[in-house]
């Protein structure tokens, strides 16, 4: 478990949408470009890091039940994409670093993955 | 049983950058009727992956939605090209989607399988030159 204020700070985030005061705990990490696995596999309360900065990735995390979104590689959202995030209450933000940087500052920190694949069991419990 | 609350809501295909509008409301709605979260995390993503799959692959769809005191139903009733096979259709990783709906995130083959996964009960019905039919219910305890 992780506040969204502490990710932010560790991945330097640009903040567009949501109140950093709320109650973002993030039980999970999740990163993909694909909103196919995004659905099959991740768990809600999961922040979802991804490059893929559209509406569809919003309405997805919405649907998933994805606590926060952070675009990777200094992707920038138009007003539309903040706009939805904002009517749906999700938190959005920004990070310059890269995909597989910003996931391992968060795994090093303690956050814990959600896309466990019943094929593949994890054993870094 | 009793319908406790009944909608359809019409999809049109080929429009992907509203995608998703009826699954959001559908969301929305269950929501607001309190139905446990987890019941509506199941529902959300069986009727968006519906969704996005009659977005990607058909002309347009009914979207039906129904509670129960016992359940969720959702029926979808496609007008479209229809699936030559079914049993193909079903298996983790088929897809015949175009790279635009790739590069949006969709398209990966997961769809059909994840709307198992998540359903109770899970039908589907096809005519090539028609169209799909889908039945998905999900109980509520």
């Amino acid at each position: 478990m992780m506040h969204l204020k502490e990710i932010a700070m560790i991945l330097s985030c640009e903040v567009y949408a949501g109140d950093e005061s709320d109650n973002y705990n993030i039980k999970y990490g999740c990163a993909s470009d694909l909103m196919s696995d995004v659905l099959a596999f991740s768990q809600s309360g999961a922040v979802l890091l991804t490059g893929l900065a559209t509406v569809q990735t919003i309405q997805t995390a919405y649907i998933a039940e994805i606590s926060a979104v952070i675009f990777v590689r200094g992707k920038k959202p138009d007003p539309a994409v903040i706009s939805v995030a904002k009517e749906k209450g999700l938190a959005l933000l920004g990070t310059e670093y890269s995909m597989f940087e910003a996931c391992g500052l968060l795994y090093s920190r303690g956050l814990r993955p959600t896309m466990v694949c019943e094929e593949q069991p994890r054993k870094h419990e | 049983m009793n319908s406790v609350f009944k909608q359809a809501f019409k999809i049109q295909g080929g429009h992907i950058y509203n995608a998703g509008k009826a699954s959001t409301e559908i969301k929305t709605i269950l929501k607001q009727l309190g139905i446990d979260t987890n019941v509506i995390r199941r529902v959300a993503i069986a009727s968006y992956e519906a969704e996005m799959n009659v977005v990607m692959y058909a002309k347009a769809a009914i979207m039906t939605i129904e509670v129960t005191p016992s359940s969720i139903q959702i029926t979808v009733d496609d007008e479209g090209p229809g699936i030559p096979d079914i049993k193909i259709a079903m298996q983790e990783g088929y897809s015949t989607a175009t790279p635009e709906m790739r590069e949006m995130g969709f398209g990966a083959g997961m769809g059909l399988p994840n709307i198992k996964k998540n359903a109770d009960i899970f039908k589907i019905e096809s005519i090539v030159g028609k169209g799909t039919k889908l039945f998905i219910e999900i109980n509520i305890n």
